[in-house]
């Protein structure tokens, strides 16, 4: 595991290198780098009280004033303060999410095209019937069953985006197992734990890695949709959640755009950034499209 | 036009997924939050005599596979239960429901394949160019921009500011008076402008993404020079030779459209209160209207899978290549 964590360290540097060399991977890498500095640095300069309420009716849903420079919500707590701390449970929940993702299509993607035969049939079955259900109407039944809670969207947004790597994984894996340094360690001894760990899993890693930028960028999203329908955390507020309670509490209609931009914008950004860091990678590692 | 054994095949493979997603959504909804009468009696006090006669009466009493076998038999036979909310079929009121969510999709999905296309043409044809550029950028800005807050976004400038467009609802509360059919259709048009647009602008991006990589490919083809050397219009190369090829990777992704814009459709008509399938799924989210969330999932999910065998056999009939094979 250690050569694979090695091979991709040093893949991930040479990567991050050839987005920034390309003009739109660079703007995805500085709103990215933004959104990161904002989302560790903004709620520790301006906290946010989660439980400081307006006293009068004149705090809620106030328009941007010097103590409030992005207004009130409609409990008269800080917009600018609620956004830099949204930005946090965002990116946590989408970064996590991904993590799931990741692991479960990459586990099945390596058994699937590694053992072949009755494993591979059934992992694909099983990736299929999940590849063709439409997400959102998935997730949305999950979470409505299962319950809110930050964990519980981890786990159906993860657990419902895998198949995607799944494939792309697998077939990287079937080209891959008949290639001579595969074939030579397995007449060695290897076990399958090593030629997998070592010998196939390094080789699969940049393209898993191009894959999960937009699959960061797919979560966030996933998220702060689910949030907005009403499936969000209702203790740890995330952008999601903020358009929820600014949707259903009516600013709409009373005109508070200081509520409905902030944390719209921040998404916007976020997966701006992944997704055009995601887009040139892909381009870069995807040797058909290069130059085009 | 097909093999009969192919397409044998293929229905087989469909009952086999739709079979999988009953059964998912009978583990789903009758195992996971437990029996329905358990969400009845969670709502009023019931005795435990009422309890056990309408265990019987849903069949609750029965074992597990016996269940099973029912849960499927209503299935088949359109039979979803009753919505704890609107204390009518369920059937029914997808029945309502369901023309409006089309009305929306199809209007939708008019603007995003004619505009789609035309831009997507417009990007390969210049490749490099700076259209090309502005063209994917702005596809990729597009598909960054979460559906509902892109609703938010245009209700407050069309319908706040600007007070041009209906932001809520399919008709104005006073057309039920209207009798002419045609400021009835008008109205209902006024109304779909903006959750149109929503929709469109979302989902276009990846559409012209599809279209332009897929033309990029045919373009560089040796029968594209040959038809430039025998000295065609610019034009005629592109839409004639060059678009009639790459409209095959576009087919093959109308699967994934589908997906896309119905997860759309369920944001847009809960922005703009559309009275469709997506406004019903997200009412019954917010009141845990169990039976009418099963029935709009099974909806959803069998739209979807029906879109990708659709797209499938679309796809050989269209090309030789795979049908010969």
């Amino acid at each position: 595991m250690t050569a694979a964590a090695a091979v991709g360290r040093g893949a991930a540097r040479r990567t991050l290198h050839l987005v920034w060399s390309d003009r739109i991977g660079r703007v995805g890498l500085v709103l990215l780098a933004a959104t990161v500095v904002v989302a560790i640095f903004g709620p520790i300069l301006f906290p946010f009280d989660p439980s400081g309420v307006g006293t009068s009716s004149a705090d809620i849903l106030a328009p941007p004033s010097a103590e409030h420079w992005l207004g009130t919500d409609e409990l008269g707590r800080d917009v600018f303060r609620a956004t830099l701390e949204g930005a946090r449970i965002s990116l946590l929940v989408g970064l996590l999410a991904t993590a799931v993702s990741i692991i479960v299509g990459t586990l099945v993607g390596l058994s699937a095209g590694f053992y072949l035969g009755l494993v591979d049939r059934v992992l694909m079955r099983v990736t299929d019937f999940f590849l063709v259900l439409p997400t959102l109407p998935l997730t949305i039944t999950l979470a409505a069953i299962v319950g809110q809670s930050l964990g519980v969207i981890v786990l159906v947004i993860g657990l419902t985006s895998w198949p995607a790597t799944a494939r792309i994984v697998r077939s990287q894996v079937l080209s891959l197992r008949e290639r001579q340094f595969v074939t030579r360690v397995r007449a060695l001894g290897a076990t399958d734990v090593r030629i997998v760990g070592r010998h196939i899993l390094p080789n699969v890693l940049p393209l898993i890695f191009a894959n999960t930028v937009l699959v960061i960028a797919g979560s966030i999203l996933a998220e702060a949709t689910l949030a907005f329908l009403g499936l969000g955390d209702p203790v740890h507020v995330s952008w999601g959640t903020m358009l929820h309670f600014a949707f259903v509490s009516g600013a709409m209609g009373r005109g508070a755009w200081w509520y409905i931009l902030p944390p719209g914008i921040g998404i916007v950004v976020v997966v701006l950034g992944f997704t055009l860091a995601g887009h040139t990678l892909d381009r870069i590692l995807n040797p058909r499209l290069r130059g085009r | 036009m097909f093999r009969i054994g192919y397409l044998g095949r293929r229905l087989a493979a469909l009952a086999a997924t739709l079979l999988a997603v009953a059964t998912f959504n009978f583990f789903l909804f009758r195992i996971l939050p437990g029996d329905p009468i358990r969400l009845l009696a969670r709502a009023g006090n019931l005795t435990p005599e009422a309890i056990a006669r309408l265990r019987q009466l849903f069949g609750l009493d029965e074992p597990l596979p016996v269940q099973y076998l029912i849960y499927l038999k209503n299935i088949v036979t359109g039979q979803f239960g009753m919505s704890l909310t609107y204390r009518r079929p369920v059937v029914d009121i997808l029945a309502e429901r369901i023309t409006n969510t089309l009305i929306l999709l199809a209007a939708a999905t008019i603007v995003v394949v004619i505009a789609g296309i035309a831009l997507g043409v417009a990007a390969a044809s210049r490749r490099g160019s700076r259209t090309d550029t502005g063209t994917v950028v702005t596809s990729l800005v597009f598909w960054s921009l979460p559906t509902f807050w892109t609703g938010l976004i245009l209700i407050f400038i069309f319908g706040v500011w600007l007070q041009v467009f209906p932001i809520s609802g399919m008709t104005d509360p006073g057309s039920l008076f209207v009798t002419s059919p045609l400021e009835k259709a008008l109205d209902v048009a006024r109304h779909l402008v903006l959750p149109t647009i929503t929709l469109a602008l979302v989902d276009i991006g990846q559409f012209i993404l599809i279209t332009r990589s897929s033309l990029v490919d045919v373009l560089t083809e040796d029968y594209i020079v040959t038809a430039r050397a025998k000295g065609l219009s610019r034009r005629a190369v592109v839409w004639r030779h060059g678009v009639r090829n790459a409209l095959l990777p576009i087919v093959t992704a109308t699967a994934l459209y589908v997906s896309l814009i119905v997860g759309g459709a369920i944001q847009v008509e809960t922005v703009f209160s559309w009275p469709g399938m997506g406004r019903l799924m997200y009412d019954a989210v917010l009141r845990r209207d169990y039976p009418i969330l099963e029935a709009s999932f099974f909806i959803f999910a069998v739209t979807v899978i029906l879109a990708n065998l659709l797209s499938d056999l679309l796809y050989q009939a269209l090309d030789p290549r795979v049908r010969e094979a």
